[in-house]
């Protein structure tokens, strides 16, 4: 099996799994009890805000672990449109947000609050002057997301973020969950109050988040119970995840300018294989992309097909992102790109990782573009003939 | 290399079983649930539990009991074109439908085949259908469609639409066992649908309900008509003739001193005429749309067969003859005349010619015409035989 979904997720690197299997064993304390074995899971924890910390150059106090990147964007819109709402209700965000966002602030839509959705260009990238004139004085957050997960385009961020500060009182919320493996995140070089990262596309557990939060930021926290998290993030905490994430994201870092070179180099060799079949177009954009990222739409085929078939071949792709239940609802972000329903139904996404090989690049640039000229032939006799009433051979 | 079969996979025992069973063969399997129908998983927080993607999760977790690969493919427009738009259509034309048979002959066999055959690599699809296909012999150079093994489980009349292609690159692994057999399997795979009940409704009408598929999906709304008698005598008053099929009894607020059932609807009219039990026992009738197994009519214009007007009732012998020979292989007219009448064939049910456990052909029950009943009341022999039972 070749993995190329690494969009989707990653495997847990040893290293992580082995600096989580101590605190899922020997030391199991409660990080709140004020025992010996509470403490030793508490000196665990600490160590794993500091860690991740470090590696965006941020205070230990600021990084608030959560049960993945979904709950963490949760947590940044709901906890910042709560804390606004005395003093507006608009919140503004773009077309192309992963769903954890996009409906998170459609459900805000039902209390009262007003979602403004920006539109992008064909690229995905939103432009910093639209977002200037959206902003209203009710605008309370603007949240955006730094590199889209499905046609890994990386968005302007520094100049949408400079548009938004030309106002003040507004939260800027950075969803990193796809684009923290390759980007460097500095929250003293980025002038944002909240960043929400994944564990598990770093090689991180699954299950695993992270909020950083700028100190002096205030939001209201989205479950009550018990303190944890300095009362923002209530419930005991996951030490063993914090700890596997931290480990995960620290070495990633350590390894970032190495990794994406190896990646770019790996995906422009697959790039022109697969852009050779004649009637595939890359989508997303040429440069500003993630370094992995390799998406494309095959015309005339159906995406689910393709990877379906490069599945009984051997190679994990997607459509676009994970779903299992049959929908044929056409990508949102391809939509909001301007690409027509029947041209986004042909959508494929090849995502590489640290972890992949030269031999699998190699053996996934012949059977890739040979699938997909298969295909494209073959989907063209079955839209000629859904229902099968030809003669089958 | 050895072949790769799909197997639609519904989250029941039998297509279950199918799979255990391609598995075991040694063949590639690779399972599949087909997506037929809108179910709820759009963007709600709201949303209720889904019964059909409960079935998807049956059939999930039976692929990786087995160790198979699993992929929901999408056929809701092939499934809404080859079915249910026919569905629908047919009720509004006063006939009732066969959408088993159509899911068969235009989705299962047709979409989901030609999409295996020409997408994916696959050998053939296989199904949990209790039916058997024999490959052609040097004395019978055609694909056979014969019945299933266990008599009570039977499902070659959903089946007899197939053409010799189709028939080619289907497999029925179930075709040789009764359903205990099908149940043991299970259990001794230790499937997680072993012990799991028979579905008995339309799969496609929630609560068994169309009328409200018909309001929902064909903007049908209540039309009252007039309830005739035999005579012509107007004896009520119906919601719209879409509402009844032939046969029906329940549901006609008509007090009468004994029973009656709907023997004929008119669409156009919007007229149901209501008849007693024995006026529904017919001995001829048309049947339209007809096909032939091997691809091609019998030779002679007239044959014998054992004829069934639906699913498990008991085939009635008599004979087949050809009224019109347009299409002589597909969609031609033939009449048939059975040795004893048959209660209420339905227009637009299936009508399958068996010469034993061989299935013939079939095709679909015509409308009665003023002419045709003429025609009947001759040949027709009202005797007090067993009435064919209802599926």
């Amino acid at each position: 099996m070749i993995y190329l979904d690494n969009a989707a997720t990653t495997a847990l690197r040893r290293e992580a799994l082995e600096a989580m299997l101590p605190l899922l064993t020997e030391t199991f304390g409660n990080p709140s009890s004020a025992h010996a074995a509470g403490r030793r899971a508490r000196a665990a924890l600490d160590e794993a805000h500091e860690t991740m910390a470090r590696a965006m150059n941020a205070e230990a106090r600021e990084v608030i672990f959560t049960g993945g990147g979904t709950e963490a964007i949760n947590l940044a819109i709901k906890g910042a449109a709560w804390a606004g709402k005395a003093v507006g209700n608009q919140i503004i965000t773009s077309a192309v947000e992963h769903h954890a966002a996009l409906h998170t602030v459609r459900h805000l839509e039902k209390f009262g609050f007003e979602p403004v959705i920006l539109p992008v260009d064909r690229y995905g990238r939103v432009d910093p002057d639209q977002l200037a004139a959206a902003i209203t004085d009710r605008t309370i957050l603007v949240t955006l997301m730094v590199a889209n997960n499905e046609v890994g385009t990386i968005q302007p961020i520094a100049d949408l973020v400079r548009a938004i500060r030309q106002h003040r009182g507004i939260l800027v919320h950075l969803d990193a969950v796809q684009s923290a493996p390759y980007i460097a995140i500095d929250v003293r070089d980025l002038d944002v109050d909240l960043i929400s990262l994944g564990a598990h596309k770093f090689e991180g557990p699954k299950g695993m988040g992270v909020l950083w939060m700028r100190h002096g930021t205030t939001i209201l926290p989205q479950q009550q119970g018990g303190t944890q998290e300095r009362h923002r993030r209530a419930g005991t905490e996951n030490v063993a995840g914090a700890v596997g994430m931290a480990t995960a994201f620290q070495l990633c870092t350590e390894e970032r300018a190495e990794t994406n070179k190896r990646l770019r180099r790996q995906r422009d060799r697959l790039r022109d294989a697969v852009l050779a079949v004649p009637g595939v177009e890359l989508t997303g954009h040429l440069r500003e992309r993630l370094p992995g990222h390799l998406s494309i739409i095959a015309r005339d085929t159906d995406g689910v097909s393709v990877s379906l078939a490069l599945d009984l071949d051997g190679i994990c792709t997607s459509t676009g992102s994970a779903c299992t239940t049959g929908s044929t609802e056409p990508s949102h972000v391809l939509t909001a790109m301007g690409y027509p329903e029947e041209e986004a139904r042909g959508a494929l996404r090849i995502s590489l990782g640290r972890t992949t090989t030269d031999q699998e690049i190699a053996r996934a640039e012949t059977i890739i573009p040979e699938t997909l000229g298969r295909m494209r032939a073959a989907a063209a006799a079955v839209t000629a003939d859904p229902l099968g009433q030809e003669v089958i051979v | 290399m050895s072949e790769r079969i799909l197997i639609a996979m519904s989250g029941g025992v039998d297509s279950s079983v199918a799979a255990a069973l391609v598995r075991e063969s040694g063949a590639e399997a690779v399972g599949v649930w087909m997506r037929l129908h809108d179910v709820a998983d759009s963007y709600s927080e709201f949303k209720k539990s889904c019964c059909s993607l409960d079935a998807a999760d049956d059939a999930r977790r039976v692929a990786a009991q087995l160790d198979i690969p699993f992929y929901v493919l999408n056929l809701e427009r092939e499934f809404a074109a080859g079915v249910m738009e026919p569905f629908l259509a047919s009720y509004l034309d006063g006939r009732t439908p066969s959408p088993c048979v159509d899911c068969n002959t235009y989705v299962k066999f047709g979409a989901l085949l030609g999409q295996a055959r020409r997408l994916y690599d696959c050998d053939a699809v296989a199904t949990g259908h209790y039916a058997r296909v024999a490959a052609p012999t040097p004395d019978q150079p055609h694909y056979r469609l014969l019945a299933g093994r266990d008599a009570n489980k039977d499902q070659s009349y959903f089946l007899y639409g197939l053409r010799q292609d189709q028939l080619a690159h289907c497999r029925f692994p179930l075709g040789e066992l009764t359903k205990p057999e099908v149940r043991d399997v299970a259990r001794r795979h230790g499937l997680v649908t072993a012990e799991k009940p028979e579905s008995q409704e339309i799969c496609f009408v929630p609560g068994g309900d169309y009328r409200e598929a018909l309001r929902t999906r064909a903007g049908w709304q209540e039309t009252p008509g007039r309830l005739i008698d035999q005579e012509g005598a107007a004896v009520g008053e119906h919601r719209g003739a879409a509402a009844y099929t032939v046969g029906q009894r329940t549901g006609l607020g008509v007090a009468f001193g004994e029973r009656r059932y709907v023997s004929e609807i008119d669409a156009a009219a919007n007229l149901v005429t209501l008849g007693r039990r024995e006026d529904l026992e017919l001995s001829a009738f048309a049947v339209e749309a007809v096909s032939f197994v091997d691809g091609r009519p019998p030779a002679r214009d007239r044959f014998h067969a054992q004829i069934r007007i639906r699913h498990r009732a008991e085939p009635v012998p008599g004979t087949v003859h050809r009224v019109s020979s347009v299409e002589p292989d597909r969609g031609g007219r033939w009449k048939v005349e059975l040795e004893r009448p048959a209660w209420a064939p339905a227009p637009g049910q299936a009508a399958v010619f068996y010469d034993g456990d061989v299935v013939i052909g079939g095709g679909r029950i015509a409308a009665r015409t003023s002419a045709s009943r003429a025609a009947e009341g001759a040949a027709a022999t009202p005797a007090a035989a067993t009435p064919a039972g209802i599926a």
